[in-house]
């Protein structure tokens, strides 16, 4: 089976999707592979229901989020931003993304933490979704450039996410 | 001579045999077995009456007791009846004797061992002790054989407590169609009654475990969005708490077993009446004549408990944030377990939520009641239903890189099953041989997490540090149980390790323990396996059957259906034969023969399934 998770879940490929339509879709799939109905069935088929529904499930994992959704898009495309390279990065991003750390430092001696946490994590979502809406227009361009442009944008969306479960790691801490 | 039965090709033998199925719930405190008769799930009583059975065990020099009877013996004959043995399965030595209890465990190779009158025996073979009772009482109530059983599991369960509890079904004689999480038996009980979608908040606290499930209810789908807990927490706690002020108030400490064992049952009904009155006396026999008189009041009684509710309140906290859901997103906080009858218990959980907690379903009961229901539908009996449960894996999964820490493969609460490939890489030129140790747990650090299994790949082509390339792939099955394989990508050298967790049942132990317990009821091994084997084989052959009624015409050509329906036909004359490994091998060859149509039928039902939809609707 060469479909790609878009194919799988008979979706157009692109950054833009039905949330609706995919957890729909999601619940169909899975009520046809998941092991519960392969009890009966031979080992055999028991086993590759489990393959597929694991498939199912990772493909769910991935289109539903958007960070997930844009690295697998740029993989298809053959660009690759897993790894930890930095070098697509803007010089002024990786300067802000160093306040917000010592940012996030600082709140945790701050006079009432938790809600300080709260303000700066709600910072943090706004971010996020500017960027999921910068991200949204390069990729309907799909030239090379604008390609390029949204591997770079995903890699700050990285960086977001990261620093908001530290926020939330501390919050926890602070409980 | 027998005639025999061969069904014509594409037709499926009596597609309408109702099976039998049950549900169990294997609890700290007590167990019950459910089952659904005609289209209902009841929980069946034993010959008193009795729903709930004491999930305790008394050994005595030749003869088993479990239930209600071993419970009275607690008092009398503390060393040799086990009561909360669900607290030790899939534990080592070192975590039993971290919470007192007064038993003598003997360390062991595999797992740690109660010293008894008849022997030292292992948390798994008291558990199936219990199952096997309520395998009996299930049997005689339905009049026939099971077929295959549900067994719930606290949600929070890691490895090695749901292997353990896998093992101790074996052991009891007990085909496991699913191991179930306890709050997700619950909504589907809660939920097939009521029919409410939406987000549902699972809070199920019982005698020995708390678990939270926030679950999303859509279509029949009952999806698990996330869970937390804490497996060694519940109303075993509050009885302690309780017999520990007693024992301060009294004067004296609670090392004696016997004196334990009465301030414990004391605590514990001062708890119950408790629920009804604001105020119960005490009194607990102190021994040598002398006895001890008291009274405690709800207020003292909250002081005792409100640290251990507390403690459950933190888990809460966590499942809604990976849900990515908040608290006035919950439609309804359900309760279930024993230990939610506490009215503080009640008050603090609706001050969390913001809402009162629902308790009008039997918190006892709710849980054997949902898994009856899916016992019945994985069973067969239910072809058409709609019900799905996507449940997730409670704790993440990772593995021992450099320096001790761990490198998290699958994350907690992603929904199961679940594969997942890391690569990783040799780190000195020439190296041969790669261990590989599994790990279970939060925490950063190998210490700081629970070891599931060590296991070693092997035979790697000599390179230059770095340029081997080694996947290492971890898959959880629905009942969440891990798998883990590694694979050297340039040679192909293979290693695989069903995960035998660090205190497990080794398969050898499990396997003579079966024929003890054979030898016991003195029922014939090979019988026994022949039996075994003549069952699956009629599984297989209608699953075959079934299949090629289904898709033969669209999917085989008329020589690869020849094929299939002789091997078939071998089948069913191994069948009557009287070697149970010839039916083996039938099996296998049957299996080896479908292997093509069982990949068509995969790829034809992906689909099948999205048959509805097209791509064309977003063109």
């Amino acid at each position: 089976m060469d479909r790609n998770y878009f194919e799988l879940f008979a979706l157009p490929t692109g950054f833009e999707i039905d949330i609706p339509s995919l957890s729909e879709r999601y619940q169909d799939l899975q009520r046809s592979f998941h092991p519960d109905r392969f009890t009966n069935a031979t080992d055999r088929e028991r086993r590759l229901s489990m393959q597929q529904a694991s498939i199912i499930n990772e493909a769910y994992q991935v289109l539903k989020d958007p960070l997930k959704r844009a690295q697998y898009l740029l993989a298809l495309k053959g660009i690759d931003v897993s790894g930890e390279s930095n070098t697509m990065m803007d010089t002024s991003f990786l300067m802000q993304q160093m306040e917000l750390r010592e940012a996030l430092d600082d709140i945790m001696d701050a006079a009432e933490p938790l809600e300080a946490l709260e303000n700066f994590t709600a910072d943090i979502e706004t971010q996020i979704k500017e960027l999921i809406q910068m991200l949204q227009g390069h990729f309907s361009s799909n030239t090379d450039e604008s390609l390029s442009q949204a591997a770079g944008l995903s890699l700050q969306l990285q960086f977001l996410y990261r620093l908001r479960d530290e926020a939330e790691d501390r919050e926890e801490a602070l409980l | 001579m027998a005639l025999l039965q061969i069904s014509e090709p594409g037709e499926a033998t009596a597609p309408h045999q109702h099976r039998l199925a049950a549900g169990i719930d294997l609890g700290t405190t007590n167990s019950l077995v459910a089952s659904v008769k005609s289209g209902e799930a009841l929980t069946l009583a034993d010959q008193d009456g009795q729903h709930l059975l004491p999930s305790v065990v008394q050994y005595q020099q030749d003869n088993i007791i479990v239930g209600a009877a071993a419970q009275q013996a607690a008092a009398t004959d503390p060393h040799n009846t086990i009561s909360s043995v669900k607290r030790f399965m899939g534990r080592g030595l070192e975590d039993v004797q971290s919470e007192p209890h007064g038993y003598e465990f003997i360390e062991t190779e595999s797992v740690p061992r109660i010293r008894t009158v008849a022997g030292d025996v292992s948390a798994v073979e008291v558990s199936s002790h219990i199952l096997a009772n309520l395998k009996q009482r299930a049997e005689e109530s339905l009049g026939g054989e099971l077929q295959g059983v549900v067994i719930t599991v606290p949600a929070y369960f890691d490895d090695a407590q749901r292997q353990a509890t896998k093992d101790a079904a074996t052991l009891a004689g007990l085909k496991v169609l699913r191991l179930l999480n306890e709050p997700t038996a619950a909504a589907v009980a809660y939920g097939l009654d009521t029919g409410s979608e939406g987000v549902h908040a699972i809070y199920d606290l019982g005698g020995g475990t708390f678990d939270i499930s926030i679950l999303r209810l859509n279509r029949g789908v009952f999806e698990v969005l996330a869970t937390a807990g804490d497996s060694a927490l519940g109303g075993d706690d509050m009885d302690r708490a309780i017999a520990t002020w007693m024992a301060v108030e009294a004067g004296v400490d609670l090392n004696d077993a016997y004196l334990s064992r009465r301030m414990m049952n004391e605590a514990r009904r001062a708890k119950e009446a408790l629920t009804n009155a604001d105020s119960v006396e005490l009194n607990v026999e102190l021994g040598e004549g002398r006895a001890w008189q008291g009274s405690i009041d709800s207020q003292q009684f909250n002081q005792l408990v409100d640290g251990l509710i507390k403690k459950t309140l933190l888990p809460c906290k966590r499942a809604l944030r990976d849900a990515g859901v908040s608290v006035e997103e919950v439609n309804d906080v359900v309760m279930v377990g024993g230990s939610t009858r506490v009215p503080r218990v009640r008050e603090k959980v609706a001050d969390f939520f913001n809402k009162p907690p629902l308790v009008d379903i039997d918190p006892d009961k709710v849980v054997a009641v949902g898994a009856a229901i899916q016992a019945d539908a994985l069973v067969g009996n239910k072809p058409d239903d709609e019900m799905l449960l996507l449940d997730v894996n409670p704790l993440s999964l990772g593995i021992e890189t450099m320096g001790g820490l761990v490198e998290k493969v699958i994350p907690r609460n992603t929904t199961i099953p679940v594969a997942r490939a890391q690569e990783f890489t040799t780190f000195k030129d020439g190296q041969t041989a790669m261990a590989v140790h599994v790990l279970q747990g939060e925490r950063e650090l190998v210490d700081d997490c629970r070891s599931l299994a060590r296991f070693e790949l092997r035979d790697i082509p000599p390179m230059v540090a770095g340029a081997a390339r080694i996947l290492v792939t971890f898959q959880v099955d629905a009942d969440g149980l891990l798998e883990v394989s590694a694979k050297e990508q340039t040679s192909g050298v293979e290693a695989s390790v069903q995960v035998k967790p660090s205190y497990g049942l080794e398969d050898n132990e499990i396997e003579r323990m079966l024929r003890e317990n054979f030898e016991h009821a003195k029922e014939d091994v090979e019988a026994r396996k022949l039996r075994e084997q003549q069952v699956e084989a009629d599984r297989v052959l209608e699953a075959i059957n079934a299949a090629l009624a289904e898709d033969a015409d669209a999917l085989l050509s008329d020589e690869e259906r020849a094929t299939i329906v002789s091997s078939l036909d071998a089948l069913q004359q191994a069948r009557e034969n009287e070697s149970a490994a010839k039916i083996k091998y039938a099996i296998e060859l049957a299996d080896k023969a479908t292997a093509d149509f069982a990949a068509k039928r995969m790829d034809a039902s992906i689909n099948k399934a999205l048959s509805g939809h097209t791509l064309d609707e977003f063109k």
